[in-house]
C-alpha cells in the first residue's frame, strides 16, 4: 500500500526536455513526505505526476510507472484518482467551486459528485470539518473567508473524499504565520487522525520540520537529497540547493559558530 | 421537461438549517426555471412588441418586482454598468441613423436628428430591459439553486456549472484587474487623467488578465477533477428548490406568451 514512483520521467506537452526525473519515490499511508527545492526544481510537477493528474489531465509524456496502492495510475479515471489521492494547490481561490453558499455545502461538493447518500455526505462533511477544526465555519460564505480559512476549507473539501493519500503543493505559500500555523496543525492532525499518507511540497521548512517524517530535496527534477526529516534538515548542502534550513537549524549553527556549546537543554529552553 | 428524482432524498434531518434554507419572498421563492422563463418572456416583450410599450412595460414590471424583492439598488448598479453601451448607441444613432432627415441642430459637419434620438432611446430602453430581465433572475436566484434545479431536470451539469462558476468568477476577475492595475501604477503606468490616457493604460492590463485567467482555469480544472466533478452517475442534491403548481402554471403562461408574441410578430399582426 503506497504511492510508488519508479524511474519516473515526465515532460510537458510541447517541451523537449524533462521537467521531472528520473525519480523514485514512495509515500506510505500515515507517513508525511516533505518535498523542498529551489524554484523550477520540479516540485509542482512531482505533485501532478504523483496524483495522476499529469499526464491524464494536463497532457505531456510520462515514462516509468506511477502506482497507487498497486494500481497503475494511468488506468484510473479522474474520479477514481480523486478518491485515492486528494490534491491541494497553492491558491485557495482556485480550489473552491464558487457555486455554493456555505462552507458546509462547499465541503460536500466532492461527496455529492460521487452520488453518495445524504446521510453519508453529512457524516463525511462533519468528519472533514472536525479534522481541520473548522466546524464553526460551516455556515459561512466560502467567498468571504480569509486566505488561511479558505485554504483550510479547501483541505477539508479534499479530506471529505476520504483519500488514502494527500498531495499538497505549497498549501501555505499565500498565508501569514498564523495561517501557516493553522494549516500545519491541520495537516498534522489529518495525518494522525485519518492515517493518510501525505506528500507535502513546502518552501517553509519550519512546517516540514514540524510534521514531515522524511524529506526529499529536488534539483533540476531529480532527487538531490533524501532521508529522515531531521537528517535532511540539518544537512549543510541544503543552502547550496536553494533551500533555507529551518529556524532551529540556523539558530543552532549560529550558536555553535559563536563558540557556544549547543545542548539539548539549550534547544529546549529556546523552543 | 421530466423531473428526475435526485439520487438520494433531497431532505434529511441531519442537514443543518442553513443548508435546507428556503428563499424568502414570493419572487425569490419561485423555481429557478420559472424565473428564467419569465426573463425570456420579458426579453421577447421588450424586443418583439413594436414601439415604446414593450420595453416600458418590462422596465416598469422589473422595477416593481425588484423593489418587492429588495434588489432594486443592485439592479440599478447593473444598469449603470450598461451605460457605456447606451452612450455609444445614442451617439451612433443620433448622428448616423440612415435615412434620418430631421435635424435637431447643425454643429459644423454634424447634424443630430430627432429620428436618431428617438431610435437611440428606444434601442437603449430595449437593451436595459434585456439586461435587467437577466440580472433580476440572477439576483434573485442563488447559483447553487440553479445548478440543483438543472441537475434534477437531467440537464448536463458541466455546462450549467461552467456558466454558474463563470458568473461567480466575475467579482474575482474584477479584483484581479484592480490588483494588476495597482501593480502597473506602481511601475509608473499612467492610468489617470484624460480618456486616451486611460485607454492607453488598459493595453498592459490585457495580457496579465488574460494569461492569469487562463492559468487559473487550468488550476481550477485540476482542482475540480480532484473533487470528483466528472464522476459518472447522478449527483447527490442536498437541497432541491421547490417546483410548485404556481411555478408550473407561471412557466406555461410565460411560454405561451413567448410563442404568441413571436407568432403574432411573424404573421404581421403586431408591428
Amino acid at each position: 500500500m503506497a504511492i510508488e514512483l519508479a524511474t519516473v520521467r515526465y515532460r510537458y506537452a510541447g517541451s523537449t526536455s524533462a521537467a521531472l526525473g528520473p525519480i523514485d519515490l514512495r509515500v506510505e499511508p500515515g507517513r508525511v513526505v516533505g518535498v523542498a527545492g529551489a524554484n523550477e526544481s520540479g516540485k509542482t510537477t512531482l505533485c501532478l505526476v504523483a496524483a495522476g493528474v499529469a499526464p491524464a489531465v494536463v497532457g505531456g509524456k510520462l515514462d516509468g510507472s506511477v502506482r497507487i496502492d498497486g494500481v497503475d495510475a494511468a488506468t484510473l479515471r479522474p474520479h477514481e484518482l480523486a478518491q485515492r489521492c486528494g490534491l491541494l494547490f497553492q491558491h485557495a481561490s482556485t480550489q473552491l467551486s464558487h457555486t455554493t453558499a456555505t462552507v458546509f455545502e462547499e465541503v460536500a461538493f466532492g461527496p455529492c459528485n460521487l452520488g453518495l447518500p445524504v446521510a453519508e455526505v453529512v457524516e463525511r462533511v462533519w468528519m472533514a470539518l472536525r479534522a481541520v477544526r473548522i466546524e464553526a465555519l460551516a455556515p459561512r460564505d466560502p467567498a468571504r473567508l480569509s486566505g488561511g480559512q479558505g485554504q483550510l476549507v479547501a483541505l477539508a473539501s479534499v479530506l471529505a473524499l476520504r483519500p488514502r493519500y494527500l498531495i499538497l503543493d505549497e498549501p501555505t505559500s499565500e498565508l501569514d504565520p498564523a495561517g501557516t500555523g493553522l494549516v500545519a496543525d491541520a495537516l498534522a492532525r489529518a495525518a494522525a487522525e485519518t492515517g493518510a499518507g501525505i506528500l507535502l511540497v513546502e518552501h517553509k521548512l519550519d512546517v516540514l520540520a514540524r510534521i514531515a517524517d522524511e524529506i526529499v530535496v529536488l534539483e533540476h527534477g531529480a532527487v538531490a537529497l533524501s532521508g529522515a526529516a531531521t537528517t535532511v534538515l540539518a544537512d549543510p548542502r541544503l543552502e547550496d540547493l536553494g533551500v533555507e534550513p529551518p529556524a532551529a537549524v540556523r539558530l543552532e549553527r549560529s550558536v555553535r559558530g559563536a563558540g557556544i556549546e549547543w545542548s539539548a537543554a539549550l534547544a529546549k529552553a529556546i523552543e | 421537461m421530466e423531473l428526475l428524482p435526485p439520487a438520494t432524498p433531497g431532505s434529511n434531518s441531519d442537514l443543518p438549517d442553513y443548508v435546507t434554507r428556503r428563499p424568502s419572498g414570493f419572487y425569490r421563492s419561485l423555481n429557478p426555471a420559472t424565473k428564467l422563463v419569465i426573463a425570456a418572456l420579458e426579453v421577447v416583450v421588450a424586443f418583439a412588441i413594436p414601439g415604446w410599450p414593450g420595453p416600458l412595460l418590462v422596465l416598469a414590471a422589473l422595477a416593481v418586482v425588484a423593489a418587492a424583492s429588495g434588489t432594486l439598488r443592485s439592479l440599478m448598479v447593473i444598469g449603470l454598468a450598461a451605460l457605456p453601451l447606451v452612450v455609444s448607441i445614442m451617439v451612433v444613432n443620433l448622428f448616423l441613423l440612415p435615412g434620418a432627415s430631421d435635424p435637431i441642430a447643425r454643429i459644423g459637419p454634424l447634424a443630430p436628428t430627432w429620428s436618431g434620438l428617438l431610435f437611440g432611446l428606444l434601442t437603449s430602453a430595449r437593451l436595459l430591459a434585456f439586461s435587467s430581465a437577466i440580472a433580476l433572475a440572477y439576483l434573485t436566484t442563488p447559483v447553487d439553486d440553479l445548478l440543483a434545479d438543472f441537475s434534477r431536470r437531467g440537464l448536463g451539469r458541466r455546462g450549467v456549472f461552467v456558466v454558474g462558476a463563470a458568473v461567480q468568477m466575475v467579482p474575482r476577475t474584477i479584483d484581479r484587474v484592480g490588483e494588476i492595475m495597482d501593480a502597473q501604477r506602481a511601475r509608473g503606468m499612467d492610468t489617470e487623467g484624460r480618456i486616451w490616457r486611460r485607454a492607453r493604460g488598459l493595453v498592459p492590463l490585457a495580457a496579465p488578465v488574460v494569461f492569469g485567467a487562463l492559468s487559473e482555469v487550468e488550476e481550477r480544472t485540476m482542482a475540480l477533477e480532484s473533487r470528483a466533478f466528472t464522476a459518472p452517475g447522478r449527483q447527490t442534491l442536498l437541497r432541491v428548490p421547490p417546483d410548485r403548481e404556481i411555478d408550473r402554471a407561471a412557466r406555461w403562461l410565460a411560454l405561451a406568451g413567448v410563442v404568441a408574441i413571436i407568432a403574432l410578430r411573424l404573421t404581421g399582426r403586431v408591428g
